[in-house]
């Protein structure tokens, strides 16, 4: 009973001064570091207006749904690009819900983008994305939804397409992980361009 | 998807785990010797001398396995309560700028036991329902020290192993404090900057409101003055009214140091939802590569310390070997499953060539999601950087299994070790039985008290899996909390038990175990398959030490079953297969494997 006390003792002892040192000055030092060495990226990679009003960050995809922007993924965060209620869908393979949800994304893929009725439309422009926020899109469905965008800007395709090779991020190292398109860079890319008149 | 390049990553991450396996078990064995210098000596020791006298621990005085286990107990319990408390009170603590209410008792218990166990499952949205101090503080002090003392807890068994006529086997104190500060927290800082440097946040700002670019329409409950959402006339749906959204809401908080330790340490609990699939906690393919070499790199060099205490290398490396196969073997099934795809989505006319990306993010694609998945459930990290619920059945059954087996490819920090360990008495004794010799293991003969300690652990982690599936499978609490229907509602249930007991925290997601009715079965339970899961095994484990530490060594004959090489390997591997698939195969065939079999039907529930 004795030595269990004194554990106890012990234990409340140790417990406080790690949680100094492992709650308070460890996050402390990273946060004065990390906030030295990459403000931007410490503080969420934030792309600020003209105006200096925060517009959203290169990291979350925001909802884009015109014909005159490229879209992002369907998100299940919340009620769509939630940001503060990240996920998936988490419906499993033999999901009715999900067969339907991806049935009626494949028509309206087709039909936004001019595509045939038998067209075979990429796996990640109608399957939700893992955190709902995913920034990127695949290559593959950011040529397919170029020449949509072009058409609705009266831009030639080129042009569209020049943009979309340079908002896509290859691959780390040049081997890590896929290339994909980041929308809102893409997005923001064509607006300085062709500025989105009103909505 | 590019096959070649995706064989070019594996080969990268197996090399470089095998590079670091050997100067990590080194010094660990400096680490994890209370007089074992280092080159962060200079800097450390003030630290390391100070803890010891604050807390009153004499570092020259070693324990026995009952002083070990009770001062292990001790921390653990104490740092179980503070957590519990800080939940609970959030809303009366600094550093709470989104004004979140403090936990449920419920909730609060299921969160306290998960850290507390090295598990993090999570029932709760970070982003939604933490603030940056419980954060920083109620679960990050867990990230720490529940990976040190599996650290040490693996130690210990290992001194018992290599010891011998003694009766202690290290000090409970010393190593904690040791694998702490020799080894999580400088690997941390730099780990937490270089994620920061990759995009994660650092900071203590409320969250971000950003004037998006397209304003859109949703459909939401219409409420009254009160409050209280309006129904229609038949009483059960609610009115809708739309609502134009304009503004998206963006996380920030300390996430980077949160997210270094809990890669590192096998913990696994996200600082949000989405966890390491969110772009804030692995925001790019280089991100996400560390973060994977992270969770396998102390289990693996803890082989390498195995070898190293009993002076037989080529047994650490046996060991390694066959986690190694294991691991290979989950991969290249869950990669196959993931990236051949979903025919009732083909059907549809979703590309074949894009493989299953419901629930996976692009920037890591097929491979790098099957990868991690597997990864995280060899080890007990539970971290996702995909949703598991969404896998095909085979890519979901993959790391299913992985948790079944006990977390013993690489596995948790220490816990893996020992969990393995486990399995490898079992081995020698299996190959005792067969060729009609008492068994030994590294000079020491397992006889039936060890043998009986071993069995303890592997029968009672698999009853309370397959007891509480069975109980929440029947119960009207039970089916409440599912997402999916037919088999694949039974694998969220069979899921959330074995990667609750098996400490793992990943989940088929899902599943919702904490009901806005406040039911506290779900989280009650889970809590409790926790509890018994970190310490029914532990305290069986550290018994074992203290009885192998106590033995005389025996000089190796020419009769004595070699535990390394080929043979031996083999029989490690097939026991871990063996005893995982006896246990749990007819609960597998109704779940994933059934579904298997509807899907490629093309049935829908």
């Amino acid at each position: 009973m004795k030595t269990i006390l004194k554990d106890l003792a012990t234990a409340l002892l140790v417990t406080a001064v790690l949680t100094i040192l492992l709650c308070g000055a460890y996050p402390a030092a990273v946060w004065a570091a990390g906030q030295a060495l990459f403000p931007a990226k410490a503080n969420g990679s934030l792309v600020v207006g003209a105006d200096g009003t925060v517009r959203g960050s290169t990291l979350l995809a925001q909802n884009f749904s015109s014909d005159k922007y490229f879209q992002p993924r369907p998100s299940a965060a919340g009620t769509g690009y939630d940001a503060t209620s990240s996920g998936g869908t988490n419906f499993g393979p033999t999901s009715q819900k999900l067969s339907d949800s991806i049935k009626a994304a494949v028509k309206a893929y087709r039909d936004s983008n001019g595509l045939a009725a038998d067209a075979a439309v990429p796996a990640d422009a109608v399957t939700s994305s893992a955190s709902g926020l995913d920034p990127h899109i695949s290559p593959e469905n950011a040529q397919i939804q170029a020449a949509r965008v072009a058409k609705a800007r009266a831009l030639p395709l080129e042009k569209v397409t020049a943009l979309v090779t340079a908002a896509t991020e290859g691959r780390d190292l040049g081997i890590l992980g896929e290339a994909g398109v980041n929308v809102l860079r893409l997005n923001l890319a064509l607006d300085a361009i062709s500025p989105a008149a009103g909505k | 998807m590019n096959i070649p390049n995706s064989w070019l990553q594996l080969a990268l991450y197996v090399g470089l785990l095998l590079l670091i396996t050997k100067p990590l078990g080194l010094y660990l064995m400096r680490v994890l010797d209370s007089r074992g210098e280092t080159f962060l000596d200079r800097l450390v020791k003030p630290f390391e001398r100070l803890t010891y006298k604050v807390s009153g621990i004499n570092p020259n005085l070693e324990q026995d396995w009952i002083g070990y286990t009770v001062s292990l107990l001790a921390f653990s319990l104490v740092g179980m309560l503070m957590t519990y408390f800080i939940l609970r009170y959030q809303d009366h603590l600094p550093l709470n700028p989104q004004g979140f209410p403090g936990l449920a008792p419920h909730l609060a218990f299921n969160t306290a036991a998960s850290f507390t166990t090295n598990t993090n499952w999570q029932s709760y949205a970070g982003e939604s329902t933490m603030s940056y101090f419980s954060q920083m503080v109620a679960l990050t002090i867990h990230n720490f020290t529940s990976a040190a003392s599996g650290i040490a807890i693996a130690a210990a068994l290992v001194r018992g192993i290599a010891r011998q006529s003694v009766t202690t086997i290290g000090n409970f104190w010393v190593d904690t404090v040791r694998v702490t500060y020799y080894l999580l927290v400088p690997v941390c800082i730099l780990f937490a900057l270089f994620l920061v440097s990759q995009g994660i946040v650092q900071n203590f700002k409320p969250y971000t409101v950003a004037k998006t670019y397209e304003p859109y329409t949703i459909q939401v409950p219409k409420v009254d003055q009160a409050g209280k959402p309006v129904m229609a006339a038949d009483g059960k749906t609610p009115v809708m009214v739309d609502q134009s959204v304009d503004t998206q809401t963006i996380v920030q908080g300390p996430m980077a140091s949160q997210v270094a330790i809990k890669m590192l340490g096998t913990n696994g609990g996200g600082f949000v939802n989405a966890n390491a699939a969110h772009p804030y906690e692995n925001p790019t393919p280089l991100s996400n590569f560390i973060q994977m070499l992270s969770i396998f790199a102390i289990p693996s060099a803890l082989t390498y310390y195995l070898g190293r205490m009993i002076k037989n290398q080529r047994h650490g490396w046996a060991v390694w070997g066959a986690m190694f196969v294991m691991f290979m073997a989950g991969v290249l099934v869950c990669w196959k499953a993931e990236s051949s795809g979903n025919p009732i989505h083909h059907a549809l006319g979703v590309s074949a060539s894009g493989g299953n990306m419901e629930g996976k993010e692009v920037r890591f694609g097929i491979f790098n999601s099957a990868l991690f998945a597997t990864i995280t459930t060899d080890a007990s990290c539970g971290a996702v950087n995909a949703m598991h619920d969404s896998f095909t059945p085979i890519g979901g059954l993959v790391p299913l299994f992985n948790i079944q087996t006990g977390e013993v490819i690489f596995g948790g920090v220490g816990a893996g070790l020992y969990g393995m360990l486990i399995f490898v008495v079992l081995a020698v004794f299996i190959a005792g039985l067969m060729v009609g010799r008492t068994p030994e293991y590294a000079g020491k003969k397992i006889e039936a008290y060890d043998v009986k300690l071993v069995m303890m652990v592997l029968m009672v982690l698999s009853a309370t899996i397959l007891g509480f599936t069975a109980w929440a499978s029947i119960a009207d609490w039970g089916l409440a909390g599912l997402n999916n229907s037919g088999p694949h509602g039974f694998s969220e249930i069979l899921y959330a038990y074995s990667s609750a007991v098996g400490n793992n925290g990943s989940a088929f997601a899902g599943l919702t175990a904490a009901p806005a009715d406040g039911n506290p079965h779900w989280d009650t339970t889970l809590g409790i398959a926790m509890l018994i899961g970190r310490f029914l095994m532990i305290v069986p484990i550290l018994a074992l030490a203290g009885n192998l530490a106590g033995k005389k060594l025996i000089p190796a004959s020419a009769g004595t079953f070699k535990t390394e090489g080929v043979t031996f390997i083999a029989l490690l591997i097939g026991t871990v297969v063996l005893v995982g698939a006896l246990t749990f195969l007819p609960a597998l065939a109704i779940g994933p494997i059934v579904e298997h079999f509807l899907m490629g039907a093309g049935t829908l529930f």
